[in-house]
């Protein structure tokens, strides 16, 4: 039997300090992919505590927990670290035909907060992060440069990007170096 | 050619600002706002280049993007060498230094104009006929000769130091272009409210305004006019302007690629500065403001240095304070070329006569030039011209009755500026896609239908009267923005007869006489008519057949006059010929833009697992597979890989390994139907799988044939925790998606990456269990409650986990996922409790060996995409009695199963020591002469430490029927000899992985 409690090590470990203004790491979060059929809404409200958002790419939450819209049957949820919600989703939901996968470990979470912050991000996105047209609130599946993100404003200037942790080292190297422009 | 060329006054130029450059070694001293070509020609300096097949001197023919000519190597050093610039659009900057190209030993004397003597011989198409056979000497003597003969610049070798940038951009409305239509448009647009971008090739905005000192528009002089408007345009917080920045690209869906040049133009930019910046612009509305490209005419020796457009001399004239020549002939069928023969005449140059080939040209132009007292000769043909390196004579011969030549005149002369009319700039609306129609009166082609959301205004939709143009813009600019247009601005432009000539004008010099439509390409009409005279009737077969039109020029002189020759030639009318289609990019784009910040570091994602830190500090040496970086081995002291992986395979085999193998591809498949979709997409049966067991799974595509596979474990009753290979994690989950979505909708399963939740720890040998036993939690190791191919859940160092008990090695084998971000700390953990037990790390490279020991396959190495689960001895794994799985009807066809195809076995060297090369052939005797009948290759070949001897595996025909016999593998001179044996050469029994 063994005594020792593993630590944690995040991806972020090996950039050795590789800075920019404006950008960090999220904090831990606890991450769950939500699947199911139409039934599911209602009494995951009920554990989360919000209505999980069925317009395309918005995000629903409360201070601590959200939903985001990745697909008609799909939610990214987030939560903080220990925030454990696969037992009372699948207690709460029953019956009704779902799936629920934590994802806590598979991607990590990068904060942009800088007044440039849509323009650095037009560096590699080719999305239209006008405000007008990518409002506080949305969220989407999409590509910066060669990697998969999910890309999610939560305020005008303030980016919240969940990524594939062995991408994270590529995505952070390139917004340092997309922001030099800008510096 | 002595003296300066220079005016004093006018232009856009400050000649208080003295900019000394190099061409060709010599020192020269230009102004600032010159151009390499402005400041060239101040210098009385026209011959700039050597043809890119004839080798003829030329001079600069135009003055901006259509240069087909003065094309030039701009040098700052190792790396930042650029070829085939145009001297017409590198501005100016002290110290710039330029070389002429495609000439040696000197532009001056270059002995490759012998290729000039040569014309005869070398005629249209003459590659595709005199250089084919002997089939050898095409590679070896006639392309390397064809090369450095024909050919421009020459491509630096050394990396490229710049920095280049990238940026996306929205807007809905993007206009192409700032002369007179483009800033009408963008300023009519801005005021919508939306967000306008005005992009623009050159320096400053103005367009062709900025050769118009003497214009005024809405009682403001040019000037003025395009400052107010840059003015207002630049204050809109809603509008970007990019100057230098050429839109080359029009792709799908309104998107626009620009290149914009950052530091180019600078003679010292800041270190690290960035180069260039690729914009990839997606526009609602697209407004087309591109302008026109005046035609040259096409007469015999019409490539003379000296003899240029005579609209780029009024540009060189008006904007760079630069003239031509100091006695010129002006050669025209169009009136644009009066105005050249106005301006020039007015700054002194003694213009000896305009010779229009028009009978009876007419129009307030024509009569300015008359009242001025130039000489004009109307219905006359300019026959030829005289000279060496520069021109000395234009050849002049009145068009009489019938098409006859009077006798014909020389006249002395230092330039000829010729127009034959504009030709519309077509080019983005065509790469666009649209649909161009022939407008007769004014010999062009004009955009007709569209294929985007997109409009032309102005000269590039054959607008030409200034008034008109800024309306069209206008108007063009508040449609895109979905207003009202503003009301028309007044200018004093005095019009032009929009309509010109085409094709080629006559002569009486016989038939070797060679006017050249495309100069860059060195087309003259008669390869044009020889293309038609050897049957080629198509547009698109005579571009490639005489180059005419093609490579960077995209025709931007010549498309228009080509189509003229072939006309008169097919005797048919131009819309019955149409136009080629127009490539992009525009201009030449640098592949360092392209790139952008795709290099060194950043090229691709370089993806490593949570444990790779340690393997680097363990000194592994690493391969990629796919993005990712794999430990391949972990040698110590002076091993190499070979002495490495025998070192890791023994102690595998003999004590434990430990292997990173976080890298393979997981999906968790979840829901009440998983093991339904599981049984309709694997071939394997899963629905007697137990919770808690493992199976190998083997995935087919709908041919029939091995796609992927990997070890997939029950963790509910609705839950599957799926393995992939590494490479193959992206492809599997793609097919699950396309499968469930379109084929069974019905399923409540879903499908969700776990590839990077979990952290992989792969514990392969005898001393695994005892290694481990110390450190679960919550889990009974013995093999009753875990027997091979059987899984728990539990803790380990206090942290969850699945635990597998598989092997891919043979050996008792555990493969324990952790949370990734506790990768490490386990990893470290195992790796410390096996000291003891001398725990030995290994890399990919053993892991194969240790695989094909026991006759493992993997996927994409034993298979190539064409073998079935029974060619690689996986029959056992079908489900046969289900009704259904993807590939299952494929494989009912009876090819699938012909004794005959490759299937899998076993090598062995007679030579115990020799080892095979992977992929090499198998064939079935000896002595044979290539080409010989091949049965198979290898497909796996290593040194086997724990058996002493090499091993292989091969996919050879018929393979299983051939137990025991002899075949043969060719190897340099000679042959290898091998033994057929069945493909599992360790531990047959599999006595070793049930303990």
């Amino acid at each position: 039997m063994s005594d020792v409690i593993a630590a944690g090590r995040t991806p972020f470990e090996a950039l050795n300090g590789l800075s920019m203004p404006g950008l960090s790491a999220a904090p831990d979060r606890t991450r769950y992919i939500l699947r199911g059929r139409a039934g599911i809404l209602a009494p995951v409200a009920e554990v989360l505590g919000f209505a999980l958002p069925t317009d395309a790419c918005r995000a629903t939450g409360s201070d601590q927990r959200h939903a985001l819209w990745l697909g008609p049957d799909e939610w990214l949820l987030l939560s903080p670290a220990g925030d454990r919600l696969d037992k009372a989703l699948a207690f709460a939901i029953g019956d009704v035909a779902h799936s629920v996968v934590e994802v806590s470990h598979r991607q990590v979470g990068i904060v942009l907060d800088r007044p440039d912050a849509a323009a650095v991000l037009s560096v590699g996105c080719a999305l239209d992060l006008d405000l007008a047209a990518f409002p506080v609130g949305m969220c989407t599946r999409t590509m910066f440069a060669k990697t998969e993100i999910v890309l999610w404003r939560t305020g005008e200037n303030v980016f919240q990007i969940e990524v594939w942790r062995s991408f994270a080292d590529y995505l952070w190297r390139y917004l340092v170096l997309a922001g030099a422009e800008f510096a | 050619m002595s003296g300066s060329f220079r005016t004093g006054i006018g232009g856009r130029i400050r000649r208080e600002r003295t900019v000394r450059f190099r061409f060709d070694g010599v020192t020269y001293a230009g102004v600032e706002g010159d151009t390499l070509a402005s400041a060239l020609l101040a210098n009385g300096v026209h011959l700039m280049g050597r043809s890119f097949k004839y080798h003829r001197p030329r001079g600069v023919l135009g003055a901006g993007a259509d240069e087909p000519n003065a094309l030039v190597e701009v040098t700052r050093g190792a790396g930042r060498t650029v070829p085939n610039v145009r001297a017409t659009q590198v501005e100016l900057y002290e110290g710039l230094e330029a070389r002429s190209q495609n000439r040696w030993p000197s532009l001056a004397l270059d002995v490759g104009a012998v290729n000039n003597l040569m014309a005869p011989f070398i005629p249209a198409g003459f590659y595709y006929k005199t250089f084919m056979w002997p089939r050898k000497a095409w590679d070896a003597l006639y392309e390397p000769v064809i090369r450095a003969a024909a050919g421009l610049g020459h491509a630096p070798t050394a990396p490229d130091p710049d920095t280049y940038l990238n940026r996306y951009a929205h807007c809905e409305v993007l206009v192409i272009g700032a002369g007179p239509a483009g800033l009408s448009a963008a300023l009519a647009a801005s005021r919508g409210g939306g967000r306008v971008m005005l992009v623009d090739e050159q320096c400053e905005p103005g367009g062709s305004l900025l050769a118009e000192p003497d214009v005024r528009i809405d009682g403001l002089s040019s000037r003025d006019w395009i400052a107010r408007t840059v003015a207002e345009l630049q204050a809109n917080p809603r509008v970007t302007l990019l100057s230098r920045a050429t839109a080359f690209g029009y792709f799908a869906h309104n998107m626009i690629a620009v290149n914009e040049r950052l530091s180019d133009h600078l003679a010292q930019p800041a270190a690290g500065a960035p180069r260039e910046r690729l914009w990839q612009i997606r526009a609602g509305e697209v407004v087309i403001a591109a302008g026109a490209h005046e035609r040259p005419l096409v007469f015999p020796d019409n490539d003379r240095p000296g003899i240029l457009l005579a609209g780029a001399a009024r540009t060189y004239l008006n904007r760079y304070g630069v003239l031509p020549g100091r006695r010129v002939v002006i050669a025209t069928g169009h009136d644009e070329a009066y105005r050249t023969a106005i301006d020039l005449s007015r700054a002194g140059v003694e213009v000896a006569v305009i010779a229009d080939l028009r009978p009876r040209p007419t129009g307030p132009l024509v009569e300015q030039a008359r009242a001025l007292g130039l000489a004009i000769r109307t219905g006359c043909a300019i026959t030829g011209s005289r000279g060496g390196l520069r021109v000395t004579h234009a050849r002049l011969s009145a068009i009489l009755a019938a098409g006859k030549l009077g006798p014909p005149d020389e006249i002395a002369c230092d330039a000829v500026l010729m127009s034959g009319g504009y030709t519309p700039s077509v080019h983005l609306f065509s790469q666009s896609r649209g649909k161009l129609r022939w407008d007769e009166a004014l010999s062009a082609f004009l955009p007709d239908v569209s294929a985007e959301r997109e409009r032309s205004a102005g000269a590039c939709r054959g607008i030409f009267a200034l008034d008109a143009v800024l309306a069209d813009g206008a108007a063009a600019g508040a449609a895109a923005a979905g207003i009202d247009a503003p009301p028309a601005l007044r200018s004093t432009a005095v019009d032009a007869d929009p309509a010109g000539v085409m094709g080629a004008v006559p002569h009486d010099r016989g038939p070797d006489a060679r006017a050249f439509v495309d100069w860059q390409n060195d087309v003259t009409s008669k390869d044009l008519k020889l293309a038609v005279r050897e049957g080629f009737q198509s547009v698109e077969h005579v571009k490639r057949y005489t180059t005419n039109g093609m490579a960077t020029d995209q025709g931007k002189t010549s498309n228009i006059n080509a189509l003229g020759v072939l006309a008169d030639e097919l005797k048919r009318p131009v819309e019955k010929i149409g136009l080629t289609t127009f490539r992009m990019p525009y201009t030449p784009v640098t592949f360092g833009v392209l790139a952008g910040m795709a290099r060194g570091d950043l090229f691709d994602p370089v993806r490593t697992t949570p444990i790779h830190g340690w393997a680097v500090e363990n000194g592994a040496v690493f391969e990629d597979v796919s993005l990712w970086k794999r430990a391949r081995y972990f040698p110590q002291g002076a091993e190499d890989m070979e002495a490495a992986v025998r070192r890791e395979c023994l102690a595998v085999r003999s004590a434990c390994g430990i292997f990173d193998a976080s890298t393979l591809g997981k999906i968790e498949v979840v829901g009440r139907d998983a093991a339904e979709f599981m049984n309709r997409f694997y071939i394997n049966a899963w629905t007697k799988l137990g919770v808690g067991r493992c199976r190998y799974g083997v995935l087919c595509r709908e041919d029939g044939f091995v796609m992927d596979d990997g070890v997939v474990g029950r963790i509910a009753q609705d839950r599957f925790h799926v393995t992939t290979t590494t490479g193959g994690a992206a492809r599997v989950l793609n097919m699950m998606e396309d499968y469930l979505q379109t084929e069974w909708p019905e399923l409540d399963v879903w499908f969700t990456s776990t590839t990077e939740e979990w952290a992989v720890i792969a514990l392969q040998g005898p001393k695994a269990r005892d290694i481990l036993s110390g450190l679960v939690e919550g889990i009974d190791l013995s093999p009753e409650a875990l027997p091979h191919m059987a899984l728990a859940e539990g803790h380990i160092c206090g942290v969850p986990t699945r635990l597998f008990r598989v092997s891919f090695s043979g050996e008792l084998g555990f493969e324990i996922n952790v949370p990734a971000d506790q990768g490490r700390t386990v990893w470290e953990a195992v790796w410390a409790a096996g000291q003891p037990h001398g725990l030995t790390p290994y890399g990919t490279e053993t892991m194969h060996v240790l695989r094909a020991e026991k006759g493992f396959i993997i996927v994409g190495q034993e298979t190539d995409g064409t073998a079935t689960p029974d060619d690689v001895a996986l029959s056992w794994a079908v489900g046969k009695a289900k009704p259904d799985y993807v590939g299952k009807r494929s494989l009912a066809r009876p090819s699938m199963s012909a004794p005959d195809r490759k299937q899998l076995v076993g090598l062995l060297t007679e030579v115990p020591e020799t080892v095979l090369q992977e992929g090499a052939q198998i064939v079935a005797s000896r002595g044979l002469k290539a080409p010989m009948p091949v049965i198979g290759h290898v497909t796996s070949s290593y040194y086997s430490a724990v058996l002493g001897r090499s091993i292989a595996l091969a996919m050879v025909s018929g393979g299983r029927a051939r137990m025991g016999e002899t075949l043969y593998s060719p190897h340099g001179a000679g042959e290898i000899a091998v033994k057929v044996v069945g493909p599992v050469f360790h531990d047959p029994e599999g006595a070793r992985v049930n303990v």
